[in-house]
């Protein structure tokens, strides 16, 4: 799962070779860094529900939830429990 | 009245939390009119200094053009201050429905509509056109007051790399079971100077079956050979479904906005548009000052030919004098200094210089890219251009980044 947004985010949001200069992983901040902000989170957060079959509530999707990829499987494997 | 001490303990936390993050935003005192050169009262209370002015939207130097204070005195005499009405009740003068169609002709669109502002017609054209069955896929840098409208709009939301149109096209793929997919993007981004290359996009929603936004605040009256906007310079004039541009900037300075483009459009946003339906009707002087903007516009591309040679010299002495500058081709020309501090200090020194200038720095700008942001204007001349360039060299060089590149600069100051 980590590998499949890792890739995402990737692909939707940094340049060919920006991923790369900045060490794209896990723990790589991408709210507060400001790779990703709240205008185009919306498309990550569509992403993980369709992908994964869950529905993430608006007041769930904070930026904190959404910081790095860590934190988004995080989430992602809460709402599959709920579920 | 109740105001609860909790409640304003709140709001004072809030406010110093905006200041120790050093991004609240201090008013400085004018007291000329807008123009090249103005007196300006800074630090509240200091003696005024007169300063040539970088950073207004005044491209065309229109604000204070004695025609069009005239045009507005007459405005004011023969019609009015004020309508006193949102414009279907009994706002709408005849000179409103004038103003209408000169723009539409001026922008080469079927109608247009005039909204108290351009955040205005933002804020009220997405809700009005697109429902649930759509999509809006927009540029991730447009301007602040799309992302509001959008907001304000029941339609799927989506965004693509800037600029980026291979990213575009993998967006109109992925939403070809919509009912009707809106490309939204500005003309000239606003803090980058850059453009929207239209034709691409215009060729990429005929061949995906989507329509076209474009907010041309930063660009109509000026981009183009006889001023039409972004649609001329790409020459994709009367191909854009949707224009909203601003009369707050180059055509005149003042404030008033329109939604320009299809004719089925415009008459919805007439009938829903809640910023149009719940405001009052742009007054009458302003409705006579842009009149005679579009006049004067019309009769002679003179104003728009200074203001391209001004940004030529402005970009070219940048460039020469070893700045890094956004390339392109818009009067807007950031210098990049990455370093938020280092884009505060330098604006400091430049005011102490007499040039008005402004740092721009996260989150306003991305994260590491902050700059002066520099607006030309064809108020401005060569000579006045000039001083401000020997100026930049001056503090340039006291803080040592004349000739050093992107990764220089950032060795120097860090990010």
């Amino acid at each position: 799962m980590k590998d499949i947004i890792l890739e995402y985010v990737k692909n939707e949001y940094l340049d060919e070779d920006e991923a790369e200069e900045i060490g794209l992983d896990e723990n790589t901040p991408l709210i507060s860094s400001g790779i990703v902000d709240s205008f185009s989170m919306v498309s990550l957060k569509r992403f993980l529900e369709r992908k994964y079959s869950i529905s993430i509530p608006d007041d769930q999707a904070t930026p904190e939830a959404f910081n790095t990829v860590k934190s988004i499987v995080d989430l992602v494997l809460r709402f599959r429990k709920d579920a | 009245m109740a105001y609860p001490g909790n409640v304003q303990e709140a709001y004072r936390a809030e406010l110093q939390s905006i200041r120790d993050r050093g991004i609240y935003k201090e008013e400085r005192y004018i007291h000329s009119p807008q123009a090249a050169g103005i007196d300006v009262e800074f630090p509240r209370g200091a003696a005024l200094q007169q300063v040539v002015n970088l950073c207004a939207n005044n491209y065309l130097g229109l604000s204070s053009h004695p025609e069009v204070v005239a045009a507005a005195h007459r405005g004011l005499d023969e019609r009015g201050y004020g309508m006193s009405s949102v414009r279907f009740i009994c706002g709408t003068q005849d000179i409103h429905r004038e103003l209408e169609k000169k723009l539409a002709s001026f922008l080469a669109t079927e109608d247009t509509i005039l909204f108290p502002s351009c955040m205005d017609a933002n804020a009220g054209v997405f809700e009005a056109v697109l429902n649930d069955q759509d999509v809006m896929i927009a540029d991730r840098l447009v301007h602040a007051s799309i992302v509001d409208g959008m907001r304000l709009c029941k339609a799927m939301q989506d965004t693509y790399k800037h600029a980026d149109m291979k990213h575009l096209e993998q967006k109109l793929q992925e939403h070809q079971d919509k009912r009707a997919r809106l490309i939204i993007t500005d003309g000239v981004f606003s803090m980058d100077g850059d453009l929207a290359p239209l034709d691409e996009i215009v060729a990429l929603a005929e061949r995906y079956g989507a329509m076209v936004f474009v907010d041309d605040s930063h660009a109509s009256g000026f981009m183009g050979k006889t001023g039409r906007g972004t649609p001329e310079h790409f020459g994709v004039l009367g191909k854009i479904d949707i224009i909203t541009t601003t009369l707050g900037k180059a055509l005149g300075g003042a404030s008033g906005g329109c939604v320009s483009g299809r004719q089925e459009i415009v008459d919805l946003c007439r009938q829903k548009a809640r910023p149009y339906l719940f405001s009052n009707a742009v007054p009458p002087p302003i409705v006579y000052a842009a009149l005679k903007v579009l006049d004067i516009l019309s009769a002679s591309t003179e104003r728009r030919d200074k203001l391209e040679a001004n940004t030529t010299f402005w970009r070219q002495g940048l460039t020469g004098a070893g700045f890094v500058i956004k390339e392109g081709d818009s009067p807007i020309v950031p210098i990049m200094l990455f370093n938020a501090k280092l884009s505060q200090d330098m604006a400091r020194d430049l005011y102490a210089e007499g040039i008005y200038v402004i740092g721009f720095f996260f989150p306003v700008v991305a994260a590491g890219q902050a700059r002066i942001r520099t607006q030309l204007s064809a108020d401005h001349d060569v000579p006045m251009l000039a001083t401000a360039l020997e100026a930049f060299k001056r503090v340039g060089s006291k803080y040592g980044i004349l000739g050093l590149d992107k990764k220089g600069i950032i060795d120097k100051y860090g990010l």
